[in-house]
């Protein structure tokens, strides 16, 4: 299809090791362009500064869901023992904290977990199976050996030709201008 | 000359791989076609796995009166293979878990791989709980579910906090896994050339693209995920002892039971993973990352937990001579030479003596040598399970009831069956998922590092400074 008919996503730079991404990044960041990312087969350290990534808000979410499943765990279990059915075993209270603990803990653990795993995919807006970028064959190998940094088209400062410029200056391997 | 002596870190990934080859190594096992040998080895794995469901099927028809259970022994074989195969889950979550937050980068090229060997060893051990019970299928009652008696379970019994540590382990073990999958099942999904695995491994790697956007919030999981399954690992062993520990029985009424069953489990457990390691690293010729020095590290772990659990038995002894009381010093001598001496002297045996010997650098450097122990390790591991269950029963407080356990033929082919649910589960995830973590072993490589990189780009290998007027060990195995 002709670059005319469809929307452009932004251009696509590749480059061969994470030294190189890293420069590249500081550099989109002094230039002033925000819509943009890298892609590496592996986090590599210290890109976060390079991009001026903002702190995860996951630990938040993790929190959260952990004083849920602490206060949801004593709630069921002061339900179920003390309000709804209490038992009387052997002589023991019905609210029996010393021996509630167990199941507690475990409940903070599984709820934190969930928090954990789902609210990062959630940050992450995963799953999402159909990406510009997959229309790139040579953007497979950002999950094998190479390392992309890609300026999006929809950034207040984009434009196509400085875009290409930049990359060009850096040293990118290849350059691509991507389609939605 | 200095007394000092440097000593080299050995490199993690050996030989000369970069990105890619990593990538083609690990990769390639499941984008070839299926060895024949992965065949010839699922035909007895499923045999087994048939032999699990066949037991199994018997047990629900004829009752547990099929098991060799008697009238002090209510607990039998059951308990001891779930013991058993939880605790040789832990290794998995302290190589995944523990390892991470002490920042052991060793740990990449065998987390994978002992974190699946963990979720197939809980899934065995899971079923011996929920086939025991008699009436399997009122098993939803040990949840929180409503029920027709209008009831609630009893949340002052250890064996309900049981059910809530064991879920909740299966549960997290589950999502860490997958969780450190996503990147890698990418990678296979981008290197995949027919249709059927673009979409299979697609669909679940959730159109991952290694947005560093993506890994800033994914390394942040990784470390909350690792710092909450350290506590819970050390948690659920606690709670399965509180089985034991909680209850009135002589031999089980001690507060050493749960340190002593968490180091037993991470001894056994290492144990287990060696042995598939051994075996796994050969056929797939993984062993430029699992190396040597991997498998060093390991020995010195079931050395170090050996020991513990063998200071375990001694304490026991004396705090049962301490207490004073008659039936705790009579059933530890009762234990040591009673009728059952001669698993007593076989648990000894193998889980004291035989980790002793990785004391000596050249026994625990020795392939074939580790591959024994390790096996000799977790024969003792059953043992040592079988000792504390049967033998507290078997000679409780009143020697009118004293009686002798023995299995019967159901007890071991149920028992047996559980290798194969444990081999087919095994070989499944060899030959559809990446055996090694590829995201995190490149990660740990010299050439991950951009400092390791000059102003043009070019890579410049690292070079250990070694401090003056000191001399320089021996590289490990080199």
């Amino acid at each position: 299809m002709s670059a005319e008919t469809k929307k452009m996503y932004g251009i696509l730079a590749e480059f061969n090791n994470p030294r190189q991404l890293i420069d590249v990044s500081k550099k989109v960041v002094e230039l002033g362009y925000d819509k943009f990312d890298t892609y590496s087969p592996f986090p590599i350290h210290g890109i976060d500064k390079a991009m001026k990534l903002e702190k995860s808000k996951l630990g938040w979410i993790v929190l959260g869901h952990g004083l849920l499943g602490f206060s949801g765990a004593l709630a069921m279990m002061y339900f179920m023992s003390v309000i709804d059915y209490p038992l009387n075993i052997s002589g023991k209270p019905f609210f029996n904290a010393p021996a509630w603990v167990p199941v507690t803990f475990e409940l903070t653990i599984l709820l934190s977990a969930f928090g954990a795993v789902f609210g990062m995919f959630f940050l992450n807006g995963l799953p999402r199976f159909n990406h510009p970028l997959f229309t790139i064959e040579r953007f497979k190998r950002s999950t094998d050996d190479k390392f992309f940094v890609c300026i999006e088209a929809t950034d207040s400062k984009f434009h196509a030709d400085q875009v290409h410029e930049f990359f060009k200056e850096a040293g990118a391997a290849y350059i691509e201008e991507v389609y939605e | 000359m200095s007394k000092y002596q440097y000593v080299p870190e050995p490199a993690l990934v050996k030989g000369d791989h970069d990105f890619a080859s990593i990538t083609h190594l690990v990769t390639d096992v499941n984008l070839r076609p299926t060895p024949k040998a992965w065949y010839l080895l699922m035909l007895p794995a499923n045999a087994l796995l048939g032999l699990l469901l066949a037991s199994i099927g018997y047990l629900i028809w004829e009752g547990t009166g099929i098991w060799g259970l008697n009238n002090p022994v209510g607990w039998g074989w059951a308990i001891i293979n779930f013991v058993w195969w939880v605790g040789i889950g832990h290794a998995g979550t302290l190589i995944s878990a523990i390892l991470f937050l002490f920042r052991q980068d060793w740990r990449t090229a065998i987390n994978r791989f002992a974190e699946a060997m963990t979720i197939f060893a809980v899934m065995c051990a899971l079923i011996f709980p929920g086939i025991h019970v008699g009436r399997i299928w009122v098993i939803y009652w040990v949840f929180p579910i409503p029920n027709q008696m209008g009831m609630w379970p009893n949340f002052n019994s250890p064996l309900l906090w049981d059910v809530f540590a064991v879920s909740t382990y299966f549960t997290v073990s589950l999502l860490f896994w997958y969780v450190g999958l996503v990147p890698d099942l990418a990678t296979l999904r981008d290197k995949a050339s027919d249709k059927i695995r673009q979409i299979g491994y697609g669909l679940f790697s959730l159109g991952w693209n290694g947005s560093n956007r993506h890994w800033w919030n994914y390394e942040k999981a990784y470390m909350i995920l690792a710092g909450l399954a350290t506590p819970l690992v050390l948690s659920v062993h606690t709670i399965v002892s509180f089985d034991f520990a909680v209850s009135v029985i002589p031999g089980w009424h001690t507060t050493i039971f749960p340190p002593y069953f968490v180091a037993g489990a991470i001894f056994s457990g290492f144990a287990m993973v060696l042995t598939l390691m051994i075996i796994t690293r050969k056929v797939y010729g993984m062993e430029d990352i699992m190396t040597n020095d991997h498998m060093e590290k390991m020995n010195i772990i079931i050395m170090v937990t050996g020991s513990m659990v063998g200071f375990a038995y001694m304490m026991e002894f004396f705090i049962a001579w301490y207490s004073g009381v008659e039936y705790e010093k009579a059933i530890f001598l009762l234990r040591a030479s009673g009728p059952y001496a001669w698993a007593y002297w076989i648990m000894m045996t193998c889980n004291v003596i035989s980790p002793q010997f990785f004391w000596s650098k050249k026994l625990r450097t020795n392939v074939t040598f580790t591959f024994i122990i390790s096996i000799v390790v977790n024969i003792g591991m059953w043992f040592e399970r079988f000792v504390i269950t049967v033998t507290s029963l078997a000679n409780d407080y009143l020697p009118s009831s004293w009686d002798y356990y023995s299995p019967t033929i159901w007890d071991v082919l149920t028992y047996v069956g559980t290798f194969g649910l444990f081999g087919t589960m095994f070989l499944l995830f060899l030959r559809f998922l990446p055996m090694i973590a590829i995201a995190e072993v490149k990660a740990v490589l010299p050439q991950a590092d951009p400092h390791n990189y000059d102003e043009n780009g070019t890579y410049h290998a690292p070079v250990e400074e070694i401090p003056e007027h000191v001399t320089v060990a021996k590289p490990k195995n080199a």
